[in-house]
């Protein structure tokens, strides 16, 4: 028997015991039936090697949370080239996405594109049409700012009544990321726009090349050239080594291995601005140019995959909100399905268009709940109900659902995603 | 002079050569005109950008079959999941609209930019301006729009409107649903009796972990404590005899760089076939162990009779056999399903059969 096997089953005979100990916890504050072995025995990790260093020089979480991964959906899409997963909201805390788990969305695959063969060119109605190497982009004055980054279709499997099960699967078209780069305005001044200038198109270098319109207004305003996210270099997935960052508007338009900014006088009207990301309303008709991802928020836990396994008691629940407009002002939770709201705690810094973390904290009766949480802006704008939002857009509008989800908490601690009158 | 004097000398002139962010910093090169050519390919509604050329319906009809009905389907309608490209005119209303080009999408310059940069799926940017300009005139043709003899180019374009071209408005959120949303919320007895009134579980449609929770469930620690082993160092004795099945087995295993090249070129496959494990049928049949197999041997795929007929005559995917029909899919077995164009270079027919024969049936 090899060292390893040993200690594999000394182990768990020891948190076999560990369980019976674990066991009386959820029940309470009660004596321990006999005293906990992980505590009164020496254990193997206390009294051997662990890992040297470098052990992995680029490390990976430990193995207990590889269910921390994203996932997709595979019946929406029929090929993962043009798909979408989600983040693990569920199993995260705090505001910031690790790029490892942030969701991916791609048009045509991920691509792999080097430092050296990047470019960025930037022409149309400027003085002079202008091309950038990549290090010609680090040499314009850095910003660092964090946003969240949300897809429009975020939801948008939940316009017809409540369908998947976890907030990863509800929510999860989410990341957020401390970005650092430059500004798009100082690379557009860098050219010189002409007066007559009045749109911004971006597109990318992979084979679908996403070119979105986007107002100067907006270009010369919060609009960022990123290539750091979290402190390193973009992910591959995450459009490395360049990608645009458009704080508080849909995913969409963050174009990824950005090459290309031309300024127009008028939007292109490019296919993902037409046939994709318009809202089709109940007169037949569609809304254009809905950019701004409204007031939104989640509890990611309790949640369908995040039951609540420690019996009643006290019990913290927390989830996310955000606003495309800005800042919080402040999350309410509701744990009978939207007759009473507490106001919950925001914990940590409150940044404009970024994920703000909320929390409450019950004592929890081990009876059934219907959580809800509703987020509210520094507009005042709140979170309205998927019923509201129905009643003025129909049932055919796909994306910026930022309708008000219900999970229905069971006494054994089991959740489930509903909807309620 | 004195150190100090000097650091300030030199930091006087850093401060002199810093520009004032107004200013341009000079950074970047001006790009030249066929850089600028080569990028910019964008096609403007008003047809600004269009390059010279022209295409008819028929040639449309030809050039759409080869390129893009192995997903779109012959006649625009859309294979499983594929966007449907014709009909649906007058479904805008209805609970499931069917949104394509005639139906909804407002602009043509739309249908031509996109073709012409971002398809085929997996091809791009290989479709020439007539080809565009032919498929255009297909697109069209297919949703009713324009008759069989038609020829667009880049002159008659604009004159082309789309039904749906006033179907747009532009965001009005911020008057509609605002002003509705920004007001103080309601803190207690904001509603009667709560009722469910729809529940995901009666669905069934999220992916599952094996015990039947949903994907990525949070595992339960104690259990994970119980049944956790820690992953074993394998016994040196377990390591010896592998080796030397994998020496005997080296000889026959296809070239690891020819199996590389291979995996790239089937990216052009694999938006209908799949391999690998778990794979299913697609749009095309699952190819896990298709080198050395009977043809039309995939349980559960719809062949064509042709490709059935084939298999009858004991057709088997030998490498000679596939690499005739990679060549060129419709002449080795006219009326195949497969509306592939072929791949051109025989390297890259070798390279996706070596690649295709490390996935066993």
């Amino acid at each position: 028997m090899s060292e390893t096997e040993k200690k594999g089953t000394s182990r768990r005979a020891i948190l076999g015991a560990g369980l019976a100990a674990g066991g009386a916890i959820a029940a309470g504050r009660v004596s321990a039936a006999v005293p906990d072995p992980l505590i009164t025995q020496v254990q193997p990790w206390a009294s051997e090697f662990g890992d040297p260093v470098d052990a992995t020089p680029y490390g990976m979480p430990i193995r207990f949370e590889s269910h921390v991964v994203r996932r997709n959906v595979p019946w929406l899409t029929e090929s993962p080239i043009s798909s979408i997963n989600f983040t693990p909201i569920h199993a995260l805390e705090g505001t910031i996405t690790p790029q490892g788990c942030a969701f991916e969305r791609h048009h045509s695959g991920a691509i792999e594109l080097s430092k050296s063969d990047y470019r960025l060119m930037v022409n149309g109605l400027v003085d002079t049409p202008l091309v950038f190497t990549y290090e010609d982009l680090t040499r314009f004055p850095r910003h660092v700012q964090t946003f969240f980054c949300e897809c429009a279709a975020n939801g948008g499997m939940e316009w017809g009544g409540a369908q998947l099960q976890g907030a990863q699967f509800t929510h999860g078209m989410i990341h957020n990321m401390e970005y650092t780069g430059v500004l798009l305005r100082d690379i557009l001044n860098e050219a010189g726009i002409k007066p007559e200038g009045k749109w911004v198109y971006v597109e990318g270098a992979d084979a679908s090349s996403n070119g979105r319109s986007i107002p100067l207004e907006k270009a010369m305003d919060d609009v960022m050239v990123a290539f750091f996210a979290n402190g390193e270099a973009l992910r591959k997935e995450h459009g490395y080594p360049v990608r645009l960052v458009v704080p508080g508007w849909e995913g969409n338009m963050w174009v990824k291995w950005l090459r290309r900014i031309a300024v127009y006088d008028r939007a292109v009207e490019s296919r993902e601005e037409t046939s994709k990301y318009t809202d089709l309303m109940p007169d037949g008709r569609a809304r254009k140019w809905t950019w701004v991802m409204d007031a939104k928020s989640v509890i990611t836990s309790p949640s369908p995959q995040a039951p609540i396994r420690h019996g009643k008691g006290p019990l913290v629940i927390t989830g996310l909100a955000w606003s495309g407009h800005g800042k919080i002002a402040r999350v309410d939770v509701s744990l009978d399905g939207g007759r009473t709201w507490t106001e919950a705690q925001l914990s940590g810094d409150i940044k404009p268009k970024a994920l703000t973390r909320f929390h409450l904290n019950i004592d929890w009766d081990g009876r059934e709940m219907l959580l809800q949480s509703r987020a509210m802006d520094e507009t005042g704008y709140v979170q309205p109900t998927k019923d509201q939002l129905r009643e003025i857009r129909g049932l055919n509008s796909v994306y910026h659902n930022n309708g008000i989800q219900t999970w229905w908490v069971r006494e054994d601690g089991e959740v489930e995603n509903v909807e309620v009158s | 002079m004195s150190k100090s004097l000097k650091l300030a000398l030199s930091l006087a002139a850093v401060m002199a050569a810093s520009p004032v962010w107004a200013d341009k910093l000079g950074l970047g090169r001006p790009a030249v005109p066929e850089e600028i050519e080569a990028w910019d390919v964008v096609v403007l509604p008003d047809g600004r950008g269009l390059p010279e050329g022209s295409g008819d319906v028929s040639t449309g009809e030809e050039v759409f079959a080869e390129k893009c009905a192995m997903c779109h389907g012959d006649f625009a309608e859309g294979i499983d999941n594929w966007p449907v490209l014709a009909g649906g005119q007058g479904t805008l209303t209805d609970r499931r609209p069917v949104k394509t080009i005639g139906s909804y999408w407002p602009y043509l310059s739309t249908v031509w930019d996109y073709i012409h940069r971002s398809m085929p799926f997996g091809a791009a940017q290989t479709v020439t301006p007539d080809e565009t300009y032919a498929i255009t005139a297909f697109l069209l043709y297919s949703n009713g729009l324009v008759d069989e003899d038609f020829v667009l180019s880049k002159e008659n374009f604009t004159e082309i409107h789309l039904p749906n071209e006033n179907g747009f408005y532009p965001d009005d959120r911020a008057e509609v649903e605002y002003p509705k949303f920004r007001v103080e919320p309601c803190m207690t007895d904001c509603k009667g009796e709560v009722k469910i009134t729809k529940r995901a579980a009666d669905l069934k449609v999220t992916p599952t972990d094996p015990d039947g929770r949903p994907a990525g469930t949070i595992p339960d620690w104690f259990e994970v404590a119980q049944n956790d082993t820690a992953p074993e160092a394998p016994a040196d004795e377990a390591q010896a005899e592998p080796a030397a099945e994998a020496e005997a087995t080296a000889m026959a295993a296809p070239d690891p760089a020819l199996v590389a090249a291979g995996e790239k070129v089937f990216r052009k496959c694999k938006a209908c076939h799949k391999v690998g494990e778990g794979a299913k049928n697609g749009t095309g049949p699952v190819l896990n162990g298709v080198v050395g197999r009977p043809a039309a041997a995939v349980d559960g795929f719809k062949y064509s009779n042709a490709m059935k007929a084939a298999a009858e005559d004991g057709l088997v995917w030998t490498p000679e056999n596939l690499h005739e029909y990679l060549a060129a899919p419709k002449k080795f077995i006219k009326g195949t399903k497969m509306s592939f164009a072929g791949l051109k270079k025989p390297e890259d027919i070798d390279a996706v059969i070596a690649y295709l024969s490390t996935f066993g049936g």
